[in-house]
């Protein structure tokens, strides 16, 4: 039997974590699809962030946790002793929760990482600020203070600074870890209608608190309870006829 | 009756919030008072030996009599020398403990060590200099010996305050950078450093107001008894305030005599070391404008 896994671009397979000896994910087998806005919900402590760092490898950073099973990014093991997790976090950018530009000007926040990965000529350097700027939908509100602290702008700018920050390594994959939660809402309506713009060149797997905003940008949805991945299916079957009964009870607001 | 007792038993509170609040007020007025009747002390005694040619002349007349000038430089020089022996020395230290090291026991007992460092008296780091670096490395009682003794004695008070300033940088600067596929050695030196360095650097400028008025490690290690010249390379001699002082109010002959040039002395040093602790909140506050998050 042939198995066809066109467009998925990262997958899971029977993927344990640990921090020390708490088992914080079993067994998630999950694959994510390219060009395609994957969800993760569940209560608080579920493990959706902690498997958002899993994907990129950002859980290294913190001493005692052990991965178990396989992450598969374009059919390779990222957990395999020969990957380098430098180049791995470069094509897998991540956007944090609370948004956290560098002390440095506008222009400086995004080519910080461009320049160290070797890109010198200034010439690129704006051509690459201007654009990621453009794709974040910031551009306009900000070419004329480029020189300016990132810490002057706004909470929702600065977020947007944050994804143009990520986008500037050109990344295969963006990992959004709550990326509106600590943003007003005109603010995260502005963050979302750019994820349905992103989606065209990027794969987003999207960490959420709110369940409007799962079903408003994403395909694809998966309820997470407990470590354990409950129902994985698209966005519209989970949000309107759940297989599984704790996903409906979850959904409708009867826990979490 | 009963909301009498409570109203009397709110008074109690607020009579012992009045008594508690006294004795800090007190405590800081204390201080406050201890340092500046130091300072006036000095002052007063100090201030009529100080001239011109006090600060730009060497001693005369078998020291009871003349200026202070080779002292001064000397200082400068050691102070120098020991910030640029503990200012690197600390700050990798630091960087070590704090961004690389897996913390555990290792890490405990290394930073137990360092304490204990900083709990040493200052006359063992002569003994320890006079023993390694004057006479088994051979540099002889000199520039060199100096501040490598000094730069070890304030290493615990750089260490400290660098690792103090590492840690007090977000950790959502490390992750930001980090998630970028930036190397971890290239987080911390454009990132982390940075945005730790005035803290690093008030810390450790005040470790050298501290290296800029010890006597006992550079008795043994730097200091001369009197020399009318410069020093001319780092493996010379160089008289140094605090000996200075040392030797005009005890081993003279002519203590009484010298009376108003040891408060003079004095008060040079003191207002060196004020000098660069006001240079270290010059920097602090300066950085602090630049660097705000």
């Amino acid at each position: 039997m042939v198995i066809v896994e066109k467009n998925v671009i990262i997958k899971t397979r029977n993927v344990d974590f640990f921090y020390g000896s708490f088992r914080a994910l079993t067994d998630v087998t999950m694959d994510f699809e390219q060009n395609r806005v994957t969800a993760l919900i569940g209560p608080s402590g579920c493990g959706k962030s902690t498997l958002l760092r899993v994907l990129n490898r950002m859980n290294d950073l913190i001493d005692g946790t052990r991965v178990e099973g396989e992450i598969l990014f374009e059919g390779k093991n990222i957990y395999a002793p020969d990957v380098d997790p430098v180049e791995i976090r470069r094509r897998i950018g991540m956007v944090f929760q609370k948004p956290n530009p560098f002390p440095k000007s506008i222009f400086n926040n995004i080519t910080y990482a461009p320049k160290l990965s070797g890109i010198k000529s200034k010439r690129d350097l704006e051509t690459l600020v201007e654009g990621s700027l453009k794709q974040a939908v910031l551009w306009d509100e900000v070419k004329d203070i480029l020189d300016h602290s990132a810490m002057t702008l706004s909470g929702g700018q600065q977020q947007r600074l944050c994804i143009a920050r990520a986008l500037a390594m050109k990344p295969d994959i963006l990992l959004m870890d709550e990326p509106t939660s600590a943003l007003d809402p005109i603010s995260t309506a502005k963050i979302e209608e750019l994820i349905d713009e992103l989606k065209k060149q990027y794969t987003i797997i999207i960490v959420t608190h709110n369940m409007q905003q799962a079903a408003r940008v994403s395909e694809h949805t998966g309820f997470f309870y407990i470590g354990k991945l409950i129902e994985f299916n698209t966005t519209e079957k989970i949000f309107t006829n759940p297989d599984v009964k704790q996903t409906e009870e979850y959904i409708t607001g009867r826990f979490g | 009756m009963k909301v009498e007792n409570q109203k009397s038993y709110i008074k109690w509170r607020y009579f012992k919030q009045t008594i508690f609040f006294g004795v800090v007020r007190l405590s800081a007025l204390i201080i406050t008072a201890a340092l500046i009747g130091i300072l006036t002390y000095i002052f007063f005694h100090g201030f009529r030996a100080i001239s011109w040619d006090f600060l730009t002349l060497p001693p005369t007349d078998s020291m009871t009599a003349g200026g202070i000038m080779p002292a001064i430089v000397g200082t400068l020089y050691l102070t120098i020398g020991a910030i640029s022996v503990a200012l690197p020395l600390g700050v990798v230290s630091a960087i070590y403990l704090t961004e690389y090291a897996k913390q555990g026991r290792w890490i405990r007992i290394i930073r137990i060590g360092v304490n204990c460092l900083a709990g040493v008296p200052s006359v063992v780091f002569g003994l320890f200099g006079l023993g390694f670096f004057v006479v088994f490395l051979k540099f002889g009682s000199s520039i060199l010996a100096g501040s490598l003794t000094l730069g070890i004695l304030i290493l615990p008070t750089v260490i400290g305050a660098s690792e103090e300033a590492l840690k007090s940088v977000p950790q959502t600067f490390r992750e930001a950078s980090l998630a970028l596929g930036v190397s971890k050695w290239s987080t911390i030196a454009r990132i982390v450093l940075p945005s730790a360095l005035p803290g690093i650097l008030t810390g450790s400028i005040l470790g050298v107001g501290r290296a800029a008025g010890e006597t006992a490690p550079i008795m043994f290690t730097a200091a001369a008894f009197f020399t009318a010249s410069l020093p001319k390379s780092i493996f010379d001699e160089v008289m140094a305030l605090p000996y200075h002082i040392y030797v005009l109010a005890t081993a003279g002959t002519h203590i009484e005599q010298t009376r108003s040039l040891q408060y003079g002395t004095v008060l040079v040093l003191v207002g060196l070391v004020l000098g660069i602790d006001l240079i270290a909140i010059l920097i602090r506050s300066s950085m602090r404008r630049k660097k705000r998050w």
